[in-house]
């Protein structure tokens, strides 16, 4: 596989585009035509058509290089979007193994791993990296074991400590997030970093997910698609950056809604890591246009019925409330009334 | 012992139930003057406990509490001497402590950090609050901390930003997260209302 790496930008001019292919394989979150929390999870194992987003361990798209300049930037104005407790080093060359080994095997033309016991060198085309380290030896690395390799990794990372029957946000990099703080969740348990969620606990979900999740073993990583919406291309949705991010979400006017409005999916995947038994947890942060799923008739029918028909408290906490009667508007240009197929994928 | 599934425990904000005796070699006894109170109902359900406590007080008045003859009485006078009152104590403690805090929230956060920083484990510490409900906030922009805030919105002594309390807790900052309430709309403020307990 092949892939054309665009020169795009999250912020400023937002010069991010979807190519008609990544059109195609964006992670369409419904598989039907109404939405509730559930406890979705599925193996995390290649499915879909041959170009899908789940065909790879960690997928690697055209935005690539883009999103790893996006990433250095925001950590270049606030180090403490990637945090890792004293007790998560292990973990983070875990995750280090992990990715590297994963990417080497599954993008062969792009990556390559070179392992002569604990003398590795890792080489990523893309980003004209090539070095050679001792591993497990922070002192052989430019930054710490997470931080080097998530700098390098599309997507959101959370490492999470398995204790006393709960997970712990003990470590991660988060510069892609849907309006939570690292830096004020790390420490936090499974239950207490998703206080802020409406509904899901009453309905039992944090408990289901918990017990799911506490019991991923190795070799054997699951998946969850998740979803929410964002105006404009921007990867870092931060509650620390919101006074730069809020007013844009009141630029939406008729004329610009299908082009400013983003369906916003995470696909996140859950890993147990060989050495910590900490979990790895990958937040993907995939952004697609209104205008750009409406070229997907069966997209453009079943987002209208799901947003249409969403709980005002989903959309309030999904913060777009505020937007949904023109969201609705738009996408109601694409609902002729027929039924969908089932599944997530196009017709 | 297994806790029964509930809503409430699904919240990163603490729940302040009544403290209890529980099996113990030796309690710590956290409270500033509204906690002192808490205390007193404690002892006077269990007091054969208070000879195997340290009472930590941070009130003008600790009589009350020196009349239930406590193992040891540390007088603090301000809440910035608790962590160093907190470190001796800590020197000296053994296994099986059990740790009481009562008071308002800033000293129930203030306390709970320092405990859990010291390594307790959650199963040893209780928590009771008395007095005011003010809070103590963190600005999520600027990373200020605000000691005492008892309205919603509030301005942030760090960055000027006028902060909603968002109902989301760190125990390990002590802290509530304040976000910026007129972000999408600058200028447009709602009504300050005061923070409930």
């Amino acid at each position: 596989m092949t892939v054309r790496f665009n020169k795009e930008t999250f912020r400023g001019d937002y010069s991010f585009r979807n190519s008609p292919a990544a059109i195609r394989r964006f992670p369409f979150p419904f598989d039907r035509d109404e939405y509730m929390y559930s406890v979705n999870m599925e193996p995390h194992r290649a499915a879909g058509p041959d170009d899908s987003v789940f065909q790879r361990r960690f997928d690697v798209d055209e935005h690539y290089l883009s999103e790893m300049e996006d990433r250095a930037i925001t950590l270049a104005g606030d180090p403490g979007r990637c945090q890792s407790l004293p007790h998560m080093r292990l973990a983070g060359w875990d995750l280090l193994e992990l990715i590297m080994t994963s990417k080497a095997e599954d993008y062969p033309d792009l990556f390559q791993l070179t392992r002569d016991r604990d003398r590795w060198r890792w080489v990523n085309r893309p980003m004209g990296i090539d070095d050679s380290f001792t591993f497990l030896d922070d002192t052989t690395l430019p930054f710490g074991p997470m931080e080097y390799i998530t700098r390098q990794t599309q997507g959101d990372f959370a490492v999470l400590d398995h204790r006393e029957g709960n997970l712990w946000m003990d470590a991660g990099m988060v510069t892609s997030q849907a309006d939570w703080s690292l830096d004020f969740d790390i420490g936090m348990n499974f239950f207490e970093w998703h206080a802020p969620v409406p509904r899901a606990a009453e309905m039992g979900i944090f408990q289901r997910a918990l017990k799911f999740l506490l019991n991923v073993r190795q070799d054997s990583p699951a998946r969850r698609l998740n979803w929410t919406m964002t105006v404009n291309p921007r990867l870092d949705t931060s509650p620390e950056t919101y006074p730069e991010w809020g007013p844009e979400k009141r630029s939406l006017t008729v004329k610009n809604v299908g082009a400013k409005q983003f369906l916003r999916v995470e696909l996140q995947s859950f890993w147990r890591l060989p050495r910590s038994n900490a979990l790895a947890f990958p937040i993907r942060c995939y952004l697609c246009a209104l205008e750009d799923i409406a070229t997907v008739p069966k997209w453009g029918r079943r987002l209208h019925r799901v947003l249409r028909d969403l709980p005002e408290d989903l959309a309030t906490y999904k913060g777009f409330a505020v937007n949904r009667p023109l969201i609705v508007e738009y996408l109601s240009q694409c609902d002729d009334g027929k039924p969908t197929s089932p599944g997530i994928y196009p017709d | 012992m297994t806790i029964a599934p509930s809503a409430s425990l699904f919240a990163s904000r603490p729940r302040h139930a009544p403290l209890q005796a529980r099996p113990c070699t030796s309690a710590l006894m956290i409270a500033d003057e509204p906690g002192i109170a808490a205390l007193l109902s404690l002892a006077a359900v269990v007091p054969d406990l208070m000879p195997r406590s340290t009472m930590l007080i941070c009130a003008a008045d600790a009589d009350a509490i020196r009349a239930l003859r406590p193992a040891r009485l540390v007088e603090i006078g301000s809440p910035a001497e608790l962590p160093a009152a907190l470190t001796a104590l800590f020197a000296d403690a053994r296994m099986g402590l059990q740790v009481h805090i009562a008071g308002g929230e800033a000293l129930i956060n203030q306390a709970l950090a320092l405990v859990q920083a010291a390594g307790l484990p959650a199963g040893a510490i209780q928590t009771e609050h008395r007095g005011s409900p003010a809070r103590r906030m963190q600005c999520v922009h600027c990373k200020t901390i605000a000691e005492g805030i008892t309205t919603d919105p509030y301005d942030c002594p760090g960055c000027g930003r006028s902060l909603f309390v968002r109902d989301h807790f760190s125990r390990r900052l002590g802290a509530y997260q304040g976000v910026c309430v007129d972000a999408e709309t600058p200028g447009i403020l709602p009504e300050v209302q005061e923070i409930q307990a």
